[in-house]
């Protein structure tokens, strides 16, 4: 991998690490035994371990033929594996956490394995971790193949990818020791988010510079969606993550959001985290993948445009569903919910699209389970996206919110349509990429492909019994007119649901073991001899004008 | 006009909603402008190509 820099590249990364490593130190020297020092001093392993490669590999021949004549994919190949590395942690915890619900005693009476610490680990590990370097990843390897241009850096790929991921590492660490801000899916602390802010408007630059490159003329749409997702992260990054640490040399802080502002700040991005990170970067996955692995152009690419921006400014009024019947202005509430509904235009049109182009290759989705997996997940886009609708509407979030509805809706969306799509997407791309004819196995994807389904299906049906059970007990009343179950006759009424959603979580992780080990084997396997097409001329007939 | 919450409230509700369907009628006219057409077409098959090179 060094080998693609040059020496001053070489040269650049040192002093970067060497940068790296200093703020580490800082942080280690103010934060003293504060959760800050720990991390200061997990900043100079990760920086330190960063420039001995760099420093091994200095003097190395450097690369002779030029660059700008390939794609730059060891950022991807790093990214993809790293991708499956967080999605079996991120997944375990998962189970672990459902199991804690079932079985109380699995936390082993230590604080750092209680449920309030581990299930962030589980969130952001699957989120952040399996997501989020899935979609750089992905979006690394399309904008290149459709600008027709590589990547407009060659070290700035590195310096977003393995900073994103020192990010994680230090978000998930803290959960551990203790530290939250306690906003969900924002709950790594301040320091952690100033770090995550100059790695991301890197990303956004860098990839700003690439599509500026581009020998194609027109931007196509899967682009649109990753840009969208990184921009509007940084923006809601930022926004709902101001706050005023104590100290400099500790690790709490407060936000400057006060009291009822700080809801509605903490839940526009907490839903448009959903809407942009969870469905606009893997919508561009969606629209990217799928033709290419179906070989058939997108259905309709001007629906593709239209909910294109119906997502983008649509979502971004319907945080405030989270917030029914609270101290939230109502026509507030009333906006999100509004909003909420009309957001089922949009969605619907990028599942249809993506289910119309399968038209006509229905065959070719029986037999390729890979094709299967991205059709699966725009049938539960379809699906979740149409819940999460009706679940916005106020009367009906009056049963379903704080019950595990709310939990099973999320987990439709996040393994039936994220986590499907992303499978999809890599074993696309990863014979592609190694330049191996196909998986080393398609018996272990079509493996994969049932295990998720069932751990799926499992998961949702069991939380969705669970949830409405649960919503119908807190609202029942004797004839007296008081409440006719306490809440921990609901806890045993969800009993047997919390081991079957154990259990679907357990079929799921299984299945991602398995995709790990094929993706192995497939690295691992011979490559071909000769690359695909080597042969033909470079310029088609759509060349550039 | 002092920007209390109710004229926020006010602002909001008016221009907001035009500057969106300004937002929504734009966006429809470029997706169905005709000479966009051959654009859109070109591009839902340049993903298809075999090639795996930067383009000079």
């Amino acid at each position: 991998m060094i080998r693609q820099l040059t020496s001053s590249e070489r040269q650049n990364a040192a002093v970067i690490a060497i940068a790296v490593a200093i703020v580490g130190l800082a942080m280690a020297a103010v934060g003293r035994t504060d959760v800050l020092g720990v991390h200061g001093v997990m900043v100079m392993l990760f920086a330190g371990a960063v420039l001995f490669y760099v420093l091994s590999g200095l003097y190395q021949p450097e690369p002779t033929e030029d660059r700008e004549t390939s794609y730059y994919d060891d950022p991807i190949k790093v990214g993809i594996v790293l991708s499956m590395a967080w999605a079996v942690f991120g997944m375990f915890m998962g189970v672990w956490v459902a199991a804690q619900l079932a079985w109380p005693n699995l936390a082993f009476d230590a604080g750092w394995s209680s449920f309030g610490r581990l299930r962030p680990t589980h969130t952001t590990g699957v989120i952040f971790g399996f997501g989020g370097n899935a979609l750089i990843a992905t979006s690394f390897h399309v904008v290149q193949r459709t600008s027709r241009a590589r990547l407009a850096g060659q070290l700035s790929p590195w310096f977003v990818l393995l900073g994103y991921n020192l990010f994680c590492l230090l978000a998930v660490s803290g959960y551990l020791i203790g530290v939250t801000q306690s906003k969900e899916y924002a709950e790594a602390e301040w320091y952690a988010d100033i770090w995550l802010v100059i790695v991301w408007v890197t990303y956004f630059i860098l990839y700003l510079r690439t599509i500026a490159r581009r020998k194609e003329p027109h931007i196509y749409v899967a682009n649109w969606y990753f840009m969208a997702f990184i921009l509007v992260v940084a923006i809601l990054h930022i926004v709902n993550n101001l706050a005023l640490p104590i100290s400099w040399g500790h690790a709490k802080s407060y936000t400057v959001w006060p009291g009822v502002q700080d809801a509605m700040v903490q839940w526009w991005y907490g839903h448009n985290a959903v809407a942009f990170f969870l469905t606009a970067g893997f919508l561009g996955m969606l629209y990217y993948y799928l033709p290419v692995r179906a070989q058939r152009p997108i259905f309709s690419y001007r629906l593709s445009i239209l909910s294109f921006w119906g997502i983008t400014f649509f979502y971004m009024w319907a945080g405030s569903h989270h917030l029914h019947y609270t101290a939230l202005p109502h026509w507030v509430q009333t906006l999100g919910m509004t909003f909420s509904v009309m957001l089922l235009v949009p969605s619907w049109a990028s599942a249809g699209n993506a289910l119309l182009t399968l038209n006509g290759a229905w065959h070719r989705v029986r037999d390729d389970a890979t094709l299967r997996f991205m059709m699966a997940a725009a049938v539960f886009y379809g699906i979740s996206t149409f819940e999460g609708s009706f679940l916005a509407i106020r009367p009906v979030n009056s049963l379903s919110h704080y019950t595990d509805w709310t939990v099973g809706h999320v987990h439709a969306g996040a393994l039936g349509w994220v986590a499907l799509i992303t499978f999809g997407s890599l074993y696309t791309l990863v014979p592609s990429l190694w330049k191996r004819e196909r998986m080393y196995s398609a018996a272990l994807v079509e493996v994969h492909f049932w295990l998720a389904i069932a751990g799926t299906l499992i998961y949702v049906f069991a939380m969705w019994n669970s949830g409405i059970i649960q919503g119908l007990m807190w609202r029942t009343y004797t004839e007296e007119g008081a409440l006719a179950y306490s809440f921990v006759d609901s806890l045993v009424a969800m009993y047997p649901y919390y081991i079957a959603r154990a259990f679907g979580g357990l079929l799921f992780l299984i299945g991602a073991v398995v995709g790990c080990y094929n993706i192995w084997m497939t690295v691992r396997s011979a490559p071909l001899a000769a690359p695909l097409n080597a042969d033909v001329p470079i310029a088609p007939a759509v060349a550039g004008e | 006009m002092d920007l209390d919450h109710n004229s926020v409230v006010a602002f909001s509700k008016s221009w907001g909603l035009f500057y969106l369907i300004a937002l929504a009628v734009g966006v429809v006219v470029y997706t169905f402008w005709p000479s966009n057409r051959k654009r859109f077409n070109q591009a839902k098959n340049s993903i298809l190509g075999e090639d795996d090179k930067p383009w000079k």
